[in-house]
């Protein structure tokens, strides 16, 4: 016994010697940016020590009686075997104590509910695998995807080490801007499977559930940058479509927004011109590598068995419009891409996959052309239910 | 041979020679073994999936597997464990002990007992299966929320079947267990002097029957969604994904029970025997496992706070979780006052329960927590979730299937395990299982989500030590396989008496019989059962 007691001792004094020893050993909840997320923390921790008393109490009896009440210690075992008594002490005491944790937690359920005087609305659509945000109020739109260092090191055998890259796999090509000190309510809703989005330091997460519209609020209190994940399993890249979210100051706010007006009309402008087959392409090799590699491969070898090959695949080998209808509207695992990817990417990773990756096919497709084919596309929920 | 038998043993026969034995036999003592003997197989598959899980998380970055096979690993270590090893493990127990506890010859219906085993292998074969598939094996989590599910490649339909099979095989077991237990005592057992593990049976068996039928709803619903073109679960349809997650939580809540509840039972047996003392508050132990299991079909939607219900849908069901607390820790409170002022020794089936009452309860806690919607706002999705139902589920429902294999090995066999190797099987299990799931905690708190292929760097640290102890806690199981073999063998050449422990008769029937337990036992009931650890009224 004596030995087992040694063991004990060591077990407890290296896990509390790891808490302690080293900063970076996060033990606790995110406290978070938001008076919401402060105020789950808080019971989070009310409800801890709750459970670190009742902890106490229980194994602190059932240790002394191991202790103590041990034949080896010529204890004689006491032969009682009920109390009604003391059965409902033990019934009514902890009812109590659900009391205690029910009133705080109804109090903070009706305030996360609470969506009134909202000042701006985003609305969030989960995709496989990426984020689209709109903002309702002023018509920006985009995607938020992986960034590329992140995507380059998470291939398998990819030889880069995760610790060198900045902020790997919770970093994204576009984050959510946000201003501070704002109501700002949210929107959710996806276009292929279920996801949930969740940003640990807002004190909550949302399913995005295709075909119906489910709603949240934030309120930062400090700018920053705030960072987050896909909760629900999504296919195979659910771990790599992180959110990351900048709360900006309000004037650095209207600014951005009006950065992405500009950039906007851009992009609108780079879909009407004519393109060269050799600039598509060149645009396409980026636009593979963020939006295909990950299934298809690098090389475009596919995994045989699990994602076909681009190289030499029949289909890509064969008419234009039957390629560029699968990369539309998808088919099992993959995605339908018609509404994720601008004219633009689309034209160019069509026209890449074409002319790389082994393939010579030699013909190219306009950016226009696509954007009338996706303006033809039926637009997936799009509709406020307001 | 003790009196109980010997009159009627002229006719007994042996069991059929060769392997055909294990084919055809209708001998619950048998059907029991061939239970028990597959669990384990599917432990180690199961566990070796998860040991590649956690080899790939031992550090950030991709090494071994592509995310879809790793998803495949996440689902398929699930099914496996779930229907697999923990159910058929204690269908295995119940049905070595039910009979000899009541003082039944045989279960009541025991060539549909052969038949609900060999479906089980069936149902496990086929889905092993769809490793051999184009598109692979399931990935979309053994959960199979659609529309996700709905992309599995031609695996699919093969994995719907083969949770029917596995439906069918659970219901046909469960309904033999209640016919067992409700025709089959012996005159003087009246319901309120079973012991614990018969109760805790009879409920789970009344659980399973429920749930069974409504899961191969909705993995049909599935099928038909797939290859009918229903849309129960699709909006352009009319449909609606989430209508799935309330039928599958309706099955799954009271399904994680089914794995709890004989848990308790086999506790209830082992501690009043080593502690020496009765069990305490026996009817309170009843009507706790009763109020325990009537709530798990009311609180299914605590598993969905994040999927967007209304205000008053989501107070509901955080108040009804809340309840089960109360039961719960009326257990927790009975096992440690059975254990206050009673004379305790520490033989392997006691460690391991003692382990099981403190681990639960930490599962417990986690769980009281999650029960409260605000604050599993954050929980939901997170490794916090992972580390609370792998300690309800490891160090309880897999500890206390080792304690019972320890606890009744002498029983089956004969012949003693070896205590020395059993306690260094004990000690291992029970560290590395918290140098395993306890950092999972703070993973999870920090914001690292479950099902994921690779993590943050800030993840880094909890995750090695976590896989570390796994690393540890995975191949120590083997020496459990080591104490079972050498035991059947013979074991330390000790032969045990009939009640094994020190004054087992006092507590239950089966400590009245021989050791090993004759082939045939109880052709006429016992006149008179232990009331020790029961009513005594």
């Amino acid at each position: 016994m004596k030995k087992t007691k040694q063991l004990f001792a060591a077990l407890t004094l290296m896990l509390s010697g790891l808490g302690s020893a080293h900063a970076d050993y996060a033990i606790s909840l995110v406290k978070g940016v938001t008076g919401l997320s402060n105020d789950i923390y808080d019971l989070h921790m009310w409800v801890f020590w709750i459970c670190v008393v009742i902890g106490i109490g229980v194994f602190g009896t059932m240790f002394y009686s191991i202790y103590y009440h041990r034949k080896s210690m010529g204890h004689e075992a006491e032969q009682f075997h009920e109390s009604t008594k003391v059965e409902i002490i033990w019934t009514i005491i902890p009812t109590l104590i659900l009391v205690a944790m029910a009133i705080p937690a109804t109090k903070l359920m009706l305030e996360v509910d609470d969506i009134q005087e909202s000042e701006m609305s985003i609305k969030v659509t989960g995709w496989q695998w990426k984020w689209e945000y709109e903002y309702l109020d002023n018509g920006i739109h985009f995607f938020s995807s992986l960034d590329e260092a992140s995507n380059r090191a998470r291939q398998i055998d990819s030889g880069i080490d995760p610790r060198s890259v900045p902020h790997y796999l919770l970093n994204v090509d576009k984050p959510l801007v946000i201003p501070v000190d704002t109501k700002i309510r949210f929107l959710f809703t996806a276009a292929d499977v279920i996801h949930s989005w969740w940003v640990p330091d807002l004190g909550w997460k949302k399913d995005t559930v295709p075909g119906f519209i489910n709603e949240a609020w934030t309120l930062v209190d400090k700018a920053g940058t705030y960072r987050g994940q896909c909760t629900e399993l999504c296919g195979k890249d659910h771990g790599f479509m992180p959110i990351v979210v900048i709360a900006m100051e309000k004037e650095d706010y209207a600014i951005w927004v009006q950065e992405q007006k500009t950039l906007a009309d851009a992009e609108k402008n780079a879909a009407d011109k004519e393109w060269t087959a050799e600039d598509l392409i060149a645009k396409g090799e980026t636009v593979y590598a963020n939006n295909c590699s990950s299934c298809h491969m690098a090389d475009g070898a596919g995994v045989p068995g699990t994602f076909p090959a681009i190289t030499e695949s029949p289909l890509v080998s064969g008419e234009m419009e039957a390629q560029v209808d699968l990369m539309m509207n998808g088919k099992g695992m993959m995605p339908a891409f018609g509404q994720m990817l601008s004219a633009v990417d689309f034209a160019a990773v069509s026209t890449f996959i074409r002319n790389g990756l082994g393939n010579e096919v030699g013909d190219s497709i306009q950016p226009s052309e696509i954007k009338s084919l996706q303006t033809a596309l039926p637009k997936k929920e799009s509709d406020d239910d307001e | 041979m003790s009196a109980v038998t010997a009159e009627h043993d002229h006719h007994d026969h042996g069991p059929a020679k060769g392997l055909l034995r294990w084919v055809v036999t209708t001998n619950h003592k048998d059907i029991g073994t061939l239970y028990l003997v597959f669990s384990l197989a599917m432990f180690f598959v199961g566990g070796t999936m998860a040991l590649i899980i956690r080899s790939e998380l031992f550090e950030p970055g991709m090494q071994f597997v592509n995310p879809q096979f790793f998803n495949s690993m996440t689902t398929m270590h699930a099914l496996v464990m779930v229907f697999g090893a923990v159910m058929p493990a204690f269908v295995g127990l119940a049905n070595w002990m039910i009979p000899m506890m009541i003082g039944a010859p045989d279960m009541a219906l025991p060539r549909m007992n052969n038949m609900s085993f060999w479906m089980l292998v069936a149902g496990i074969l086929l889905l092993a299966s769809t490793f051999f598939m184009e598109g692979g094996a399931p990935a979309a989590g053994w959960t199979m929320y659609p529309p996700l599910v709905l992309q599995t490649g031609n695996a699919l339909p093969f994995a719907i079947f083969s949770v029917h099979l596995l439906g069918i095989s659970s219901i046909m077991g469960a309904i033999n267990i209640i016919a067992t237990i409700f025709n089959m005592r012996a005159p003087a057992m009246s319901l309120m002097k079973m012991p614990l593990f018969v109760w805790t049976w009879l409920i789970t068996a009344f659980l399973l029957v429920a749930i069974m039928p409504v899961f191969a709803g909705a993995v049909t619903m599935l099928l038909t969604d797939r290859f009918f073109d229903t849309s129960f679960f699709d909006a352009a349809g009319g449909g609606d994904p989430v209508l799935y997650q309330h039928i599958f939580w309706f099955f799954g809540h009271p399904e994680v029970y089914v794995m709890i509840l004989p848990t308790f039972g086999v506790a209830s047996q082992i501690i009043p025997v080593f502690a020496r003392k009765p069990l305490f508050g026996y009817s309170s132990m009843v009507f706790a496992t009763a109020a325990i299991a009537f709530l798990s079909f009311i609180v299914w939607a605590h598993h969905m706070f994040t999927v967007g219900m209304p205000m008053a849908g989501e107070l509901y069901f955080m108040y009804a979780t809340m309840l089960i607390a109360i039961p719960t820790g009326v257990k927790i409170f009975n096992w440690t006052a059975t254990m206050w002022k009673g004379a305790m020794t520490f033989e392997a089936p006691m460690l391991f329960s003692i382990a099981f009452v403190v681990l639960f309860t930490m599962g417990g806690f986690t769980g009281l927590m999650m029960a409260l919607a605000p604050l599993d706002f954050q929980y939901h999705d997170t490794y916090f979730i992972v580390a609370h139902f792998h300690y309800t589920l490891v160090p309880a429902s897999v500890f206390m299937i080792m304690a019972a294999g320890y606890f009744w090995l002498p029983k089956w066999t004969g012949n003693m395990y070896d205590e020395k190797l059993a306690k260094l099987h004990f000690w291992l299990s029970a560290i590395s299982v918290n140098i395993l799931f306890f950092p999972q905690h703070f993973l999870g708190l920090a914001g690292m989500p479950r099902r994921i292929p690779d993590y943050a760097v800030q993840f880094a640290d909890w995750n090695m030590i976590s896989s570390i102890g796994a690393f540890i806690y995975g191949p120590s199981q083997l020496i459990f396989v080591y104490i079972v073999y050498k035991t059947i063998k013979g074991g330390t050449g000790e032969k045990v008496t009939d009640e094994v422990w020190e004054g087992a008769k006092e507590h239950s029937l089966e400590w009245t019989l021989p050791s090993p337990a004759p082939y045939h036992t109880f052709s006429t009931p016992p006149k008179e059962v232990p009331t020790l650890s029961t009513s005594r009224s």
